[in-house]
């Protein structure tokens, strides 16, 4: 087996930055309808031991013959010894991810990209605003915050999905308010025995009360819930600077070599996938960019 | 023979037929030669043994639309401008094997390709294909990610590189202070007069060869010769690109209705990406064997102007040509700047000759400049 020791945390640059290492699936668990968290470890332990990640990073998962794609990390940066990706089954490749069984071994390289802004973060207050599978890559920054839940103020999460069903995690929400993290939820139509919100993610603004200046926003979900979640929090005048979105584009590298990935002068799998609502304005929202 | 070599900087004379001794040192040094030569009705790039493979005689007319081989009446070597093709094809290949994967009763191995890379003798680069040497340099080298296959390639390359003193009817590579004198990164850089080839030393291994070669330092007259004639190429480009404002001249027109006109002419065909020297969008293929337990896993040139470019799960980006054509316009002429700190165009004219309907993108930037920004 050929298994260059070269692995370093972020970025990854020595070498061959394409470079994939096998990695175990240790355990699968099913979140949702057609979604599932697939915990990897590197096969080599020595790759594994140099794996470090932040959250809100992604990987790119190989099935050779099949395809690669990106998928956010969604476990705890404190134990990057073993990493959860939580993949819904969308098409060709997350549909081949779905016939995996514990101890197969798929291709893993990574992490790229930008991460959530948890250092700026520290003595602020943070609203986490998702919907859907949104919540996977915001994971991390819950466990990071529940690992230093001093660091940080108030704590908001709202949360959107289509129906019940589609809740990612709803067994740790209890873990997570017993950490004074505020859950909020929603799904988009009545059901019966649902006793939430029922309406779009952008509404649970209004049940809110926020101390702008010193909220930071962090919004991943489908762009259109983005674009309502940002006009939210400017109208609550929470700076640009302080609005944080993931975005998803087309990646076939992950390092700035294959072009797909661009937004404007932007390469999503290097400068994003989280920006700063202030560091693209000008190109979001405009339409087919 | 002179026993002097001469040195970087230096500008020295070789009788026309001494360029074939240059290219047998080249070769005796181990590289593989490659250079302009006729192919079906075009000048391309190919596998080069002497002077005599090149189109020496021949020139070629270009428009938008339009390109055709005409003898030009003398025996120049090097009176054409550029052919369909770029040194991409050498440094970034169209097709590359970035490695294979294994997989057998349940193991995994992936080995990444470690063949050794070819060392190229890249015969008669111009100064804009130079310059988008350079410019895929920051693409694949610059970052904080190098690309395996273009270092190997792009580091043992040798650059015979060529002054232009006839640009074509579709250059505009002034506009884009990209020629039509060669900048740097060459080894060796020759201006072709009537007699003479005057030859500029650009790098030590560039005064290695040129120690085996009877040269004389250049005189006077032909330096001035040969200063003159590129002087003469700057005043009859074929196109020009008023670059002023670029890139908020494109960002502040993202919705102007020129994107539509464009659309309607386009037929989204991504000629103009696979012949533009700077281009590097790429696709990944998986190659399985039949047992389907070896996959090679092949990097090929893709196009932004093709629909899956732009997939995600549940539709494209970019579904119409409108966006696409924007999306390489803006990218060419404006988020490169802002990427790479150049443009991504050299004005090599490639994409506007070879594009079947004739699309100019001078003329597209010159029709949103004149249009002017829309409420
Ligand atoms: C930074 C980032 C993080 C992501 N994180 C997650 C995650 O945590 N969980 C999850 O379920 N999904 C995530 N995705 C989306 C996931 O990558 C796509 O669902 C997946 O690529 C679909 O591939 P497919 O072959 O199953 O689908 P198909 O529709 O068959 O796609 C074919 C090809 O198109 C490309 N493609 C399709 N959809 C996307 C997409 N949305 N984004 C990028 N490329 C795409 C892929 O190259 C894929 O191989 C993320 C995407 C990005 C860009
Ligand atoms: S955009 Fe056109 S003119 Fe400019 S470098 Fe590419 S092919 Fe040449
Ligand atoms: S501009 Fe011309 S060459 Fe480029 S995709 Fe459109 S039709 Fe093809
Ligand atoms: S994913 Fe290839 S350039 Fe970003």
């Amino acid at each position: 087996m050929n298994v260059p020791n070269t692995l370093t945390a972020t970025p990854m640059t020595n070498g061959n930055p394409m470079q994939d290492y096998p990695a175990v699936v240790t355990e699968i668990t099913e979140d949702a309808v057609a979604v599932a968290t697939y915990m990897l470890a590197f096969q080599d332990v020595d790759v594994g031991q140099q794996f470090n990640f932040s959250a809100g990073q992604f990987n790119m998962i190989l099935l050779p013959g099949i395809g690669e794609v990106p998928i956010s990390i969604s476990s705890d940066p404190g134990t990057p010894q073993s990493l959860g990706h939580t993949i819904r089954y969308a098409g060709n490749v997350t549909s081949a991810i779905a016939r995996l069984q514990t101890g197969d071994i798929v291709g893993l390289r990574g992490p790229y990209g930008s991460h959530w802004p948890m250092d700026k973060a520290i003595g602020q207050d943070i609203c986490i605003v998702t919907g859907g599978i949104g919540l996977a890559p915001l994971r991390p920054a819950i466990y990071e915050i529940i690992n230093k839940r001093d660091d940080y103020g108030q704590v908001i999460l709202l949360y959107g999905a289509r129906t019940s069903a589609d809740m990612l995690y709803t067994d740790e929400f209890d873990t997570w308010q017993n950490h004074d993290i505020q859950v909020h939820t929603t799904i988009d139509r009545a059901e019966e025995g649902w006793s939430g919100h029922v309406g779009v993610v952008p509404m649970l603004f209004y049940h809110l009360r926020l101390d702008p200046a010193n909220t930071l926003v962090l919004t991943c979900g489908p762009e259109i819930m983005m674009r309502f979640v940002i006009y939210e929090a400017l109208a609550r005048r929470i700076p640009r600077e302080n609005i944080y979105v993931s975005m998803e584009r087309n990646m076939k590298c992950g390092v700035g070599f294959c072009g797909h990935c661009q937004i404007g002068p932007k390469f999503m799998c290097k400068e994003g996938p989280v920006l700063s609502f202030a560091q693209f304005e000008p190109f979001f929202g405009v339409e087919d960019f | 023979m002179p026993d002097l070599t001469p040195n970087i900087g230096a500008h020295v004379s070789i009788e026309k037929s001494s360029l074939q001794q240059v290219l047998d040192v080249l070769k005796t040094m181990g590289y593989s030669l490659v250079g302009p030569t006729l192919g079906e009705g075009a000048i391309v790039y190919d596998d080069i043994d002497g002077i005599d493979d090149l189109p020496r005689g021949w020139t070629d007319r270009q428009d938008a639309a339009t390109y055709q081989l005409q003898k030009r009446g003398d025996d120049s070597y090097f009176g054409y401008v550029v052919g369909p093709q770029s040194w991409k094809k050498y440094l970034y290949p169209p097709s590359y094997r970035l490695g294979t994967v294994e997989r057998k009763n349940g193991s995994y191995s992936s080995t990444p390709n470690d063949e050794e890379a070819p060392r190229y003798a890249l015969i008669g680069v111009r100064a804009c294909e130079l310059k988008a040497i350079t410019i895929q340099d920051n693409v694949f080298l610059g970052g904080d990610y190098q690309a395996p296959c273009y270092k190997s390639r792009r580091q043992s390359a040798f650059v015979l590189a060529v002054n232009c003193t006839e640009p074509g009817g579709t250059c505009f590579c002034t506009s884009m202070d990209a020629g039509p004198q060669v900048g740097p990164g060459f080894d060796l850089a020759l201006t072709e007069l009537d007699d003479v080839f005057v030859v500029e030393i650009g790098s030590d291994i560039a005064r290695h060869v040129m120690s085996e070669i009877p040269w004389q330092p250049s005189g006077a007259f032909e330096l001035q010769a040969a200063r003159r004639a590129i002087a003469s190429a700057e005043t009859r480009m074929g196109r020009q690109l008023d670059t002023s404002d670029l890139p908020d001249l494109l960002y502040n027109n993202l919705d102007h209705p020129r994107w539509d006109d464009v659309a309607q002419r386009c037929l989204s065909c991504t000629n103009c990406t696979l012949v533009c020297p700077t281009c590097f969008c790429s696709d990944v293929l998986e190659i399985s064997d039949l047992t389907g337990q070896k996959v090679d896993r092949v990097r090929v040139w893709d196009s932004c102007f093709s629909l899956e470019f732009s997939h995600v799960h549940g539709g494209n980006i970019r579904p119409a040509t409108r966006s696409r054509y924007r999306q390489w316009l803006t990218h060419k002429f404006a988020s490169w700047i802002d990427q790479f700190g150049s443009s991504g165009c050299v004005g090599c004219g490639r994409c506007i000759t070879w594009c079947p309907v004739g699309i100019d993108v001078t003329e597209e930037v010159a029709a949103i400049r004149m249009e002017g920004p829309q409420q």
